[in-house]
């Protein structure tokens, strides 16, 4: 993973298991230790079609905080885009995904850069997941040449192909269909690996999601079908869109996973489960449940359709970092003083990484012809005015 | 109806010795006969031998041997892994045709006809046609969607539309439609080895109909260029352009033509996005008079673009105002008579000929 931390290990002793108040005198350095840990997920999982796995997760250090700073890194980065967007350096669309980190995180923690992942439009952490850089992400938000797709995409384009992360999608429902066909062809190259396709409650009503399904069921595809449940497509609450808000049940016969999204260990425990499933026998959906803190969209304040109180409530309770922190401080793998450090860091990376977007420039004139096709043959193209304006596409 | 289509491009090539194309045309009269059915199935064949990444995806492709048999005998060669039977659920596998191409695999994709292609067409356009633009190059998307487009005989409005204006105006596809089997094998191929999302506007009417195919075309190798139109009867008078069924329509015509006096040039336009706008400029600047004809819908439809092209480019060089044949501005309807009315016959091709070179009364008349 990108973001991993690295800093040199001491020898480790059985004090790590033991709480804080036994070694509370000791400095100890944040480490790279992958002495196991098993830790407990919040709830259990509920299954469909299929037996849960167990809640018991295994862990070390080094995940733990590895998850630490990365959701604080996304965490921080969605916030800094908030402000680019009201300082008008972003344009357009714009859905963040703070609250959801702990989907990205934890999926990534249970796979490899073999594993295909497709999602909608809430992509800049998922982006970032599979190794995107900061600079790719400011850079590509206000549309200059230093973005993943060169400022030609934006916020809902990001693609990162040799990570095996294909964006990025802004048609509700359309990267479901596309994920099985990923799958599908990791299926047909013997590759071993699977497909997380990703989708929000307000998609999981699309016909063409249960199209792909049954397809991806009657061929067998290793694909994982993953609803992040934030429990708003748009204004719209589940209970008012969904008949059967259940999305893990809404398969049928295919099997399903209901996980607490919010806690990226039982998101690890449960992508881990889904990927030995599709391998051996065909499509799972998990249903993740979560929520972002922001509206839809930076159009969206997110306050009309759900209260304050609400949104405080989950912050308060579940924030996927805090539970994180908790895990971190209270079987002594850091001090406080050493994550808010982290914290303070990962500010500065982001600071420096707006700082670099910025200098970059827009794309040149030239670019509005590039592209458009893989093998251009010499064809034409015209601008608005096409006496004025025309290009050769190579 | 093969015979007397055989019969007709025998009388043809006679006639016209003049250009060294006939002299070989005389020959091939000879030469093997292939119908556009087997010439479809036989580019299919060779592509998926070739490449494994190929294969084969739609309704009845496999087990039923292609809805009309275009995908004969692929199954029992080439298996159920490459020759997929899908469910009635275009959006679901046209998607998934995509995810597929977005891996790097060469999926062909087939419509049972293009009217269904609008359950899917999300795909095809915001899916497919757009990625390689909105990931700056990362995504490029080497899909085929094919299947048969436009009237048949008698399937009513909702199996009748030509969806060959609607695709190619958008930017990131290439849409193809072959008439020949030259032309079908040739495309087809082509198609198939592209990197970019292809429409590929087969026609039903077409399937069963011969045509002379050399050596050359035979060869597993042979491939035509995306993007260039075919001159199939070289004239002097009036440039008349078509594409797929039409341009058998504009041949006809154009021998009706001839006995008036009139020597028509009929473009073949293969490739409707891209357009070979120079073929076709640089045959209305040698002979003055356009008309252009298609199947489908006027409004909005190809012969619209290509009258702007030339009305843009060649101006100066027309002698008549730019006439167009199309389909009739209306849902196809059952009745026999009804439908002949709704679509381009010859006699029309030949009025709207006349009228662009002053041989005939512009306006119908009205008492």
């Amino acid at each position: 993973m990108a973001l991993s931390y690295l800093r040199s290990s001491s020898s480790r002793s059985a004090n790590l298991l033991r709480p804080l108040s036994s070694a509370a005198s000791l400095r100890r350095p944040i480490s790279t230790d992958t002495t196991p840990i098993t830790i407990e997920t919040s709830v259990p999982f509920t299954s469909h079609q299929c037996e849960a796995p167990s809640r018991s997760v295994e862990t070390n250090p080094s995940e733990l905080l590895t998850f630490f700073r990365d959701m604080a890194l996304m965490r921080r980065m969605e916030i800094a885009a908030d402000s680019l967007y009201k300082a008008k350096l972003i344009r357009g669309f714009c859905h963040l995904y703070d609250g959801q980190e702990a989907v990205a995180v934890g999926m990534e923690a249970a796979i490899t850069k073999k594993d295909c992942i497709i999602t909608a439009y809430r992509d800049h952490c998922t982006f970032v997941g599979r190794g995107g850089t900061l600079l790719e992400v400011f850079a590509e938000l206000m549309g200059r040449q230093a973005g993943c797709s060169k400022g030609k995409g934006g916020s809902m384009h990001f693609y990162k192909k040799d990570s095996n992360f294909y964006g990025g999608h802004g048609i509700v429902g359309a990267q479901v269909p596309l994920g099985c066909g990923l799958a599908f062809a990791q299926k047909y190259s013997k590759d071993e690996s699977v497909t997380f396709a990703l989708y929000g409650d307000g998609a999981a009503n699309q016909g063409q999601l249960f199209e792909a399904l049954n397809i991806s069921a009657l061929w067998d595809l290793p694909a994982i079908l993953v609803c992040e449940n934030n429990h708003y497509g748009m204004g719209t609450a589940e209970w008012r869109a969904a008949k059967s808000p259940a999305y893990y049940k809404r398969g049928d016969y295919v099997p399903g996973l209901k996980v607490d999204g919010m806690d990226a260990l039982a998101v690890k425990q449960a992508c881990k489960f889904a990927k030995e499933h599709a391998l051996k026998n065909g499509p799972i959906i998990l249903e993740m449940d979560t929520y972002r803190y922001h509206g839809h969209s930076m159009s969206d304040p997110g306050s009309t359709y759900r209260t304050r109180d609400e949104i405080s409530g989950v912050r308060q309770e579940r924030d996927p970092i805090e539970r994180v922190r908790k895990l971190v401080l209270s079987h002594d793998l850091a001090t406080e003083k050493e994550l808010k450090d982290i914290e303070k860091e990962v500010r500065k990376e982001v600071d420096n990484a707006i700082a670099q977007a910025k200098e970059s420039p827009m794309p040149e004139p030239s670019e509005l012809f590039s592209n458009v096709y893989a093998k251009g043959l010499g064809a034409e193209s015209f601008g608005a005015d096409r006496k004025e304006v025309r290009a050769t596409l190579a | 109806m093969l015979g007397v289509v055989r019969q007709k491009m025998l009388g043809q090539s006679l006639p016209k010795i003049r250009p060294a194309v006939s002299v070989l045309r005389s020959y091939s009269s000879a030469a093997k006969q292939m119908t556009v059915r087997d010439a479809l199935n036989s580019a299919l064949d060779e592509e998926m031998s070739a490449d494994p990444k190929v294969f084969l995806m739609g309704e009845e492709v496999g087990e039923y041997q292609g809805a009309y048999k275009i995908s004969k005998g692929l199954l029992e060669k080439y298996g159920p892994e490459r020759v997929r039977d899908t469910p009635i659920t275009e959006a679901g596998f046209a998607g998934i045709g995509v995810g597929a191409a977005y891996y790097g695999l060469k999926p062909v994709v087939e419509f049972m006809t293009f009217n269904f292609s609008m359950q899917a067409i999300d795909h095809i356009i915001n899916s497919a046609a757009k990625s390689n633009y909105m990931s700056a190059g990362q995504m490029s998307v080497p899909i085929v969607f094919r299947g048969p487009n436009g009237a048949a005989a008698g399937v009513g409005a909702q199996h009748s539309q030509c969806y060959a204006a609607w695709y190619a105006s958008c930017p990131g596809l290439k849409v193809l439609t072959p008439y020949s089997s030259e032309d079908a094998r040739g495309l087809l191929k082509a198609a198939i080895r592209d990197p970019d999302p292809v429409v590929f506007l087969e026609n039903e009417l077409l399937y069963g109909e011969s045509f002379p195919v050399s050596d050359e075309v035979l060869d597993s190798s042979f491939c035509l260029p995306i993007g260039k139109a075919k001159i199939e009867r070289v004239g002097r008078d009036v440039t008349i352009t078509a594409f797929s069924r039409m341009v058998g329509h504009a041949l006809k015509a154009a021998e009706i033509l001839e006995k008036d006096g009139i020597d028509a040039e009929v473009i073949n336009l293969r490739s409707i996005r891209p357009l070979d706008r120079s073929t076709i400029n640089a045959s209305v600047r040698k002979t003055n008079r356009l008309v252009t004809v298609e199947e489908g819908f006027p409004q909005h439809g190809v012969g619209a673009e290509i009258c702007a092209s030339v009305v843009e480019e060649s101006f100066a060089y027309l002698d008549a105002p730019v006439e167009r044949i199309a389909g009739a501005d209306i849902p196809m309807p059952y009745a026999a008579n009804l439908e002949r009315l709704a679509v381009p016959q010859v006699e029309d091709i030949v009025r709207a000929a006349k009228r662009a070179c002053y041989r005939s009364v512009p306006l119908a008349a009205a008492a």
